[in-house]
């Protein structure tokens, strides 16, 4: 793995032995010493053109621990606006010896872009690219459900995955990357995905989605899914006419309370998952949020160990030297 | 991942000697036990680290022979795994191994005799990085080391407390210690757990004739 | 001037023949080796290669003035001249816009001096392309530049009320309204072609339905008000069907298709390289097959390249903030013969027809797009169509290096081109202009 683009691009074992990774992480981070010598001495700069404090937070947290050094470096508008381009950008990230580009852009494919335009020979980690892709979202959340499988099960996490699960993804599917990443990276890994949500937000064709799409949330929730992830849905859109009101919207495509009320007189599994940061009372109620069901702290951790883990495997060797057999 | 990874590096075109038999493995994992009592004046504080991944099957051994001698050591309670993948030097050149859960014991090390377990001993830069990541993991009174077979080429100013066997090699061979526990697939036919030398079939000469001196070769 | 003579070419694909070139026109076309040629005549060997009448670019888009830093008339030209064309119609999309008789005089002025090809500008048909008010049509029209063709090219006239009264008004001098049939709503921010790739890709979607309702409600005003409607760079198969069922109700439509449409889909976009953003945008397998059968059964009258050179910088950026276009000139017989003659559906004569005949004869051009008969003015491409070469776009002469074919393999090769009787390109290379 020379760069992380899109979930689309990552086989079943790289999938899981991210995730794997990211396990061990997390081990670390509940020790007193949270910090590993691995990446000593190599530099990740995190080149944000939008903003998102939670994602750049999480990466830096990620890299510390692994005991890189970080270059924030917040270029927002810089590049659209026609001030300097992300080729020069980039070149100055090389000039200043970047090892990894931890790259956040508006525009969807900036990422691959910038891995494939030969301006840079640093690794390449997409955090996020217009509504195109948000990798470490999609392991992240995998992650999750990985821990959710355990936790039901009594089998530990290591190697597992997703086969057989039933997720639910709510929202505005057209306009989310996380939705894309998750929809690609959980049905390698076995899941069932269901896409709900009013037609004015989903794509128009969808052919080749490996996933099941509906319109109805009730229905959906009837079968008792193992997890419901909620999308954060833009106010604007309104605006733009993909849906009347916010109060018909949540009528419609909420997590409402009578929802959670449903699903406990069902006994249902189902845990709750969003990647924040939350339109309480919009896409997601306080009840659902608060709620025992509530994944969205175990997300926001398993952040972290994910981009620990994926950083890692990153700047971790090439793979055309083997490893030898020295002790 | 099913396939160890010591495994992968066995090439098709190597002579493989089997070096070390089941019974073998036994007798020095005995008298590594008794040194290890001896040398510590007892189990007390005593705690058995294996270095992921074939440290800790043999960790696990030695406290159960630990166990077997001296009733006070409860061998749970006092065996774990150490994982070294992040604290390895050499993580730039080589490709990332999917690390392995270190275990610690509940009791922690702090001020415990550790003994730092392990199948095979050589550069020394394992035992090196392990002793890094022990310093994250607490502050143990003493750290010991045991190995199952040194084959020396040392790279680093180290040394182990008790060796099941020394074991001279040429630096093309390869020793790999194959044990039931974690290379289920891969033993030599007839042996639960062996030691085996693999060298090189060589086109070269001179690799040739050192192997020849070594020893006659069995292929399996 | 001096004379040539054109030995042993395919005039149109045909039997081979010579044809001897005199002070601009053509002297006589025979059976190779019985013309009779007059003392200094230059011998051009032609063997293998086939005639066809210069080409006619109806869509091209030469910068100046005002973005010489993207192309020139000059370097436009001869972009033209190297890709076999001796007439192009620049499109009206400059800084300023060409919506007044001075910059379309300016425009006109700049070809005639550079002599590479024949510039004829396209007029605006509304203000600064505001779409708001109608330019001073009728004298762009009995300017020096003779403007015939009318465009927002870059912008669809969206305006029905708009439109109607353009399509009425260019009525008075023979005029003709070229439309970019792009829905302005529906397309908003958009990237690409709305399907299954931009699904994936998180791009916003350029709905094909956005192209044909404005070329289903533009045949229905050009009936209405009996004029005349030429409809750019059709990309969906969708329009084809509408500019069929237009013409077989007696519209007087003609309709374009644009070569990278003829070959290019939307998966390209899957690269996210800015060199496959184009206006309209790159569509699907499906379309690209329906263009081709349409072009070949005549719903698509002619190949326009709508070359669109840009600066390196607006197109080495992000997807969303690049610039929309491609160069075209000095690819597209390449690309035809590619798409429409090795594949069986056309030939020579039927390009020949789509490429210089039929441009010619909408815009109603006497000098251009004549059969290669005696007397007819000598614009003449031979054109290699053996053996390929792979693009690169580092040897265009035009100053755009946004070609989508680089490191495609295309066919044939230009070998020269006449125009007006001077050969500006010989053996694949530009020589000299044409002196007036």
């Amino acid at each position: 793995m020379r760069h992380l683009l899109s979930t689309a691009e990552l086989s079943y074992g790289e999938a899981v032995q991210i995730l794997d990774t990211a396990d061990q992480m997390a081990a670390v981070s509940s020790r007193s010493v949270k910090k590993l010598p691995a990446l000593r001495g190599r530099t990740v700069v995190n080149l944000f053109f939008e903003d998102s404090t939670r994602t750049r937070i999480s990466f830096e947290t990620a890299a510390k621990r692994l005991s890189a050094d970080v270059i924030n470096f917040s270029a927002k508008g810089s590049s659209v606006s026609k001030g300097e381009s992300l080729k020069d950008t980039a070149q100055t990230l090389m000039a200043m010896s970047a090892d990894a580009v931890v790259i956040r852009h508006a525009s969807s494919g900036a990422p691959q872009q910038l891995a494939d335009s030969g301006w840079i020979d640093a690794a390449v980690v997409n955090a996020g690219d217009g509504k195109h892709a948000h990798p470490t979202q999609a392991l992240l959340d995998a992650m999750t459900l990985r821990q959710v499988r355990s936790r039901r099960t009594g089998t530990p996490t290591t190697g597992m995955d997703l086969d057989g699960m039933h997720v639910v993804v709510v929202g505005d599917v057209l306009h989310s990357r996380v939705a894309r990443s998750n929809v690609w990276l959980l049905t390698a890994l076995g899941a069932r995905v269901t896409l709900v949500a009013p037609p004015t937000l989903l794509p128009v064709a969808m052919d080749d989605w490996p996933c099941e799409v509906s319109y109805d949330l009730d229905a959906v929730l009837a079968e008792a899914p193992d997890a419901v992830m909620m999308l954060r849905l833009q106010r604007e859109r309104m605006n733009a006419a993909f849906f009347p009101s916010e109060a018909e919207y949540t009528r419609g495509w909420g997590l409402t309370s009578q929802r959670v009320q449903r699903l406990e007189a069902l006994g249902a599994p189902t845990v709750f998952m969003h990647p924040g940061p939350m339109n309480r009372g919009l896409e997601i109620s306080s009840e659902a949020a608060d709620s025992e069901r509530s994944t969205v702290l175990e997300q926001v951790s398993n952040g972290v160990s994910v981009r620990m883990a994926v950083l890692f495997q990153l700047l971790s060797g090439d793979e055309s030297t083997p490893y030898p057999s020295e002790n | 991942m099913s396939v160890p990874e010591h495994a992968e590096q066995a090439p098709g075109s190597t002579v493989s000697r089997v070096i070390l038999s089941t019974s073998d493995i036994d007798r020095a994992l005995s008298r590594i036990a008794h040194e290890i009592l001896e040398s510590n004046k007892g189990s007390e504080n005593l705690v058995l680290l294996g270095i992921a991944r074939r440290g800790f099957p043999l960790a696990q051994r030695l406290a159960a022979r630990l166990e077997q001698i001296d009733p006070d050591f409860t061998a749970r309670a006092a065996t774990g795994q150490l994982d070294i993948t992040m604290y390895r030097d050499d993580l730039r050149r080589h490709p990332a191994r999917t690390p392995q859960p270190t275990l610690i014991p509940d009791s922690g090390i702090d001020g415990r005799t550790v003994v730092l377990v392990d199948d095979v001993l050589c550069s020394g830069r394992t035992i090196r990085a392990a002793l890094d990541a022990l310093v994250d993991v607490g502050r143990p009174r003493a750290v010991r080391l045991a190995v199952l077979v040194d084959r020396g080429h040392r790279e680093l100013p180290i040394r182990a407390d008790h060796v099941g066997k020394n074991l001279p090699t040429s630096s093309q061979e390869k020793v790999r210690v194959l044990l039931r526990e974690t290379d289920p697939d891969t033993r030599a036919e007839g042996h639960e757990d062996c030691v085996v030398i693999d060298a090189p079939v060589a086109s070269d000469p001179d690799v040739a004739r050192d192997a020849e001196a070594a020893g006659e070769g069995t292929s399996r | 001037m001096s004379s040539y003579l054109i030995s042993s070419a395919r005039p149109e694909g045909g039997e081979p023949a010579d044809i001897l070139v005199t002070d601009g026109v053509i002297a006589s076309v025979g059976a190779p080796g019985t013309l009779e040629a007059p003392e200094g005549t230059e011998t051009v060997d032609a063997a293998g290669a086939v005639a066809l009448p210069g080409l006619v670019d109806m869509h091209t888009h030469l910068r100046e003035p005002g973005h010489e830093d993207a192309e020139t008339v000059e370097t436009g030209t001869r972009a033209a001249a190297k890709g076999g064309f001796t007439a192009v119609f620049a499109m009206a999309n400059s800084h300023p816009v060409a919506d007044t008789a001075g910059v379309v005089e300016q425009v006109w002025r700049l070809g005639r001096d550079a002599g590479w090809a024949d510039v004829h500008p396209v007029g605006a048909v509304t203000v600064g392309l505001e779409g708001t008010q109608l330019s001073e049509l009728r004298a762009m029209a009995e300017s020096r530049a003779s403007v015939r063709m009318f465009s927002d090219d870059g912008k669809c006239v969206h305006d029905p009320l708009l439109m109607r009264r353009a399509l009425e008004y260019v009525k008075s001098f023979g005029g003709i309204i070229a439309q970019h049939a792009q829905e302005p709503r529906l397309t908003q921010d958009a990237q690409m072609n709305e399907g299954t790739v931009s699904a994936d890709l998180g791009l916003t979607g350029w709905p094909a339905v956005a192209e044909e309702a404005i070329i289903a409600r533009d045949v229905l005003l050009t009936q209405h008000v009996d004029s005349r409607l030429h409809v750019c760079h059709v990309s969906t198969a969708g329009s084809v069907e509408i500019v069929r069922w237009a013409k077989e109700r007696g519209v007087v439509v003609t309709a374009e298709v644009t070569p990278h449409h003829l070959l290019l889909t939307d998966e390209l976009v899957r690269t996210f390289d800015p060199v496959y953003k184009v206006n309209p945008p790159l569509r699907t397998d499906e379309d690209v097959r329906a263009l081709r059968r349409a072009v070949a059964e005549g719903v698509i009258d002619v190949v326009g390249t709508d070359h669109a050179p840009h600066p390196a910088e607006d197109k080495e950026c992000e997807w969303s903030c690049a610039a929309h276009g491609m160069t075209g000139l000095e690819t597209a017989l390449a690309v035809v013969q590619q798409t429409l003659v090795d594949t069986g559906l056309m030939g020579w004569e039927r390009v020949a027809q789509i490429m210089s005949h039929r441009p010619a004869e909408i815009l109603g051009l006497s000098d251009q797009g004549q059969k290669l008969e005696p007397g007819a003015p000598a614009n003449i491409v031979l054109w290699n169509p053996e053996g390929s070469t792979t693009v690169d776009p580092a040897s265009h002469v035009s100053k755009g290096r946004n070609s989508p074919y680089r490191g495609m393999n295309l066919p044939g090769a230009v070998r020269a081109t006449f125009y007006r009787g001077h050969p500006v390109v010989l053996d694949g290379e530009l020589t000299t202009p044409l002196a007036r």
